[in-house]
């Protein structure tokens, strides 16, 4: 009785004294029954190795499939392996570590020192890149759980024509861009926030996740794969690496022979049509277009520079230390409203307003070159976009266009020609 | 023309084979800042690992994400930004810290009428605290995991009025680990940050070192 006096009494105290973490007010007692004290639970995480079991399915798969495309040229084989790669990157693995969002972790490496980034994750950025580097996007063909997923709903698929593909195709530059901006400078990864598809792979996630979802799953019926074109910002790295690939999915597996029958059977708008002529062009046209291009890249540059440094206060306006400064700077009139959870993590913390602005301050010096490069990376783009409009390039036969080409193998099946005929 | 073009196709691969490989290899040999190995056999405790080279320390390079508890405010978002619906952050008992008090201010609402352990003066809105009692005058409060919602309130409630035993954890046979933590993104007192996943636990009261080597299960 004396004891449950004392810690009325001590309650009662306790209530007084301001909040403070972790104080011994009540000694440990002694127990006389011989009560044993029950060991907090730490249950652990997943096994590392499982880690290097992920890295190990994906070298199959891309193994497995680049196999598939290239010399058994079957369609089939590349569908059921997507099948496998949806239920084990997908569904298995909840879509977590992907080669998408392993970007951020690779850029977050490069420009913070105290971050070492995990050997499965940088595995799973580098050895797509290099399958790439070989054999063409086999990654994007049945590889990636998303792709997969969107390969599957690809019901009707429209064309959409060269210039609405063009226009569109910019997205995914710009989504890269700001997906590295906000990696690089620890402010948050984009990717893995806006992800489509994770809220599926889990059975669980926030509604605008799920409705984000249904919108890409819903038009994929009929724009065929509408993240990988329009949005992946991995597929900007693939596009690029596989234009300069050793080999690469061809349409015919001998010569063309111009039956024309292939001619609209990619659901993703990603067959050359031929260019005849081997000049398509007078000499001097070419050369004024190429003065053109030469003028125009410059300026695109700068002006994109220009435009990154008069946006980088609102483009830093989502890192936690500049909303956190921007509080403390004005608040708002209401209490209320000016009672967050953030000014009260600001004022137990004890740290002086000063340190705050100056912290505040160097984030905004480093998103002010990062959003100059951005721009003008993103200047590039666009010129680099309207000389490949300009420019006409000799190409006979129907070929895939080796960026933009998921290596899905689809137009293998329409061409009349069987190999060893 | 055929061959001028094969000629700038293969200059280009070997130019990106060779970027990645620098990216790669620079990203797995460069040490991370602030830490220097002094070549300490005793690698299981080494704070360096995560720079360590050396193909046996790659597994210290996997991390996975810790709440701090001296930075928690328990504001309560534990409970509903994770992406997983019943949140992986939990409240966890470090029962050596524990008091075993009777009126205990993370089991208990502060502003009852009467002091009695009915439903409607318990703090937990899930119920998953259970109190049983030891001897006089003291009870053992267990932390029902299936039914915490890592809310925090008991949190709040033992760091204001008792030993602070009470601690929010992130629970990682329930975590999936998620590139980005949406938790850590919305944690207003900045209390999560990525560790070496031989570390996962940081709990005060108890010592580091048991909590450095997780149960291997």
């Amino acid at each position: 009785m004396k004891q449950r006096i004392a810690s009325l009494i001590l309650f009662i105290f306790g209530v007084l004294t301001p909040y403070s973490y972790g104080i011994q007010r009540f000694p440990k007692p002694e127990f006389e029954t011989g009560y044993v004290q029950p060991q907090t639970s730490m249950p652990s995480a997943r096994l590392e190795f499982l880690a290097y079991l992920d890295v190990a399915v994906l070298v199959l798969a891309l193994s497995i499939v680049s196999w598939m495309v290239l010399k058994k040229r079957s369609r089939t084989g590349v569908f059921w392996i997507s099948m496998f790669s949806l239920a084990y990157f997908g569904f298995y693995r909840e879509g977590c570590v992907c080669s998408i969002g392993s970007i951020q972790n690779v850029s977050l490496a490069i420009f913070d020192l105290s971050y070492a980034i995990p050997i499965s994750v940088l595995a799973f950025f580098l050895i797509p890149l290099i399958y790439t580097l070989f054999f063409g996007r086999t990654f994007c063909a049945a590889v990636c759980p998303f792709g997969a997923m969107q390969d599957l709903v690809a019901f009707k698929p429209q064309p959409i024509g060269i210039r609405l593909n063009t226009i569109l195709g910019i997205l995914p530059y710009l989504y890269l861009g700001l997906s590295v901006l906000y990696a690089a400078t620890g402010t948050d990864f984009i990717i893995c926030r806006y992800d489509p598809f994770v809220g599926i792979f889990r059975l669980n996630a926030s509604f605008g996740m799920f409705v984000f979802a249904g919108i890409l799953l819903a038009s994929g019926v009929f724009i065929a794969r509408p993240y990988c074109r329009f949005l992946c910002p991995y597929g900007v790295i693939l596009n690029w690496f596989s234009r300069f690939s050793r080999r690469h999915m061809s349409i015919t597996p001998s010569n063309c022979i111009q039956c024309r029958l292939c001619e609209n059977s990619c659901p993703y708008d990603a067959i050359d049509i031929p260019v005849q002529s081997k000049d398509p062009e007078s000499k001097q046209a070419r050369v004024k277009k190429l003065i053109l291009i030469s003028l125009i890249m410059p300026l695109m540059i700068v002006a994109g520079a220009y435009a990154g440094l008069i946006l980088h206060e609102p483009l830093a306006g989502i890192h936690s230390k500049v909303k956190l400064a921007k509080q403390v700077l004005n608040p708002p009139k209401d209490t209320k409203l000016a009672d967050t959870f953030e000014m009260q993590a600001f004022k137990s913390s004890g740290k002086p307003q000063a340190q705050v602005y100056q912290e505040a301050l160097l984030v905004l010096n480093k998103y002010k070159q990062a959003s100059m490069i951005l721009g003008g990376f993103l200047g590039l783009v666009f010129s680099l976009l309207i000389a490949g409009r300009m420019l006409k390039k000799y190409n006979p036969d129907y070929t895939p266009n080796k960026g933009r080409c998921f290596s899905c193998g689809r137009c293998m099946d329409f061409c009349p020609i069987k190999p060893g005929s | 023309m055929q061959n001028r073009r094969k000629f700038i196709q293969t200059a280009f691969r070997g130019t990106l084979l060779t970027g990645v490989s620098l990216l790669g290899g620079f990203l797995i040999f460069r040490p991370v800042k602030g830490q220097f190995c002094g070549l300490d056999f005793n690698c299981e405790r080494c704070d360096k690992s995560q720079s360590c080279s050396l193909p046996e320390a790659a597994h210290f390079r996997q991390t996975v994400w810790q709440l701090d508890p001296s930075k928690c405010i328990q504001c309560g978002r534990c409970a509903t930004e994770c992406v997983m619906t019943l949140s992986a952050v939990k409240c966890t008992h470090v029962y050596a810290m524990c008091g075993y008090c009777d009126l205990c201010g993370g089991y208990l609402k502060p502003d009852t009428k009467t002091i009695s352990t009915a439903a409607e003066n318990q703090l937990c809105p899930t119920n998953a605290i259970k109190r049983k009692f030891i001897e006089e005058p003291f009870f053992e409060y267990e932390i029902v995991e299936a039914l915490c919602i890592g809310c925090g309130k008991c949190v709040k409630g033992c760091s204001a009025f008792g030993n602070g035993s009470l601690q929010l954890q992130v629970r990682h046979d329930r975590c999936v680990n998620c590139n980005q933590c949406s938790i850590a993104r919305n944690c207003p007192a900045g209390a999560f940050s990525r560790v070496p996943a031989s570390q996962p636990y940081l709990l005060k009261g108890i010592e580091q070192d048991s909590s450095s080597k997780p149960a291997k299960s």
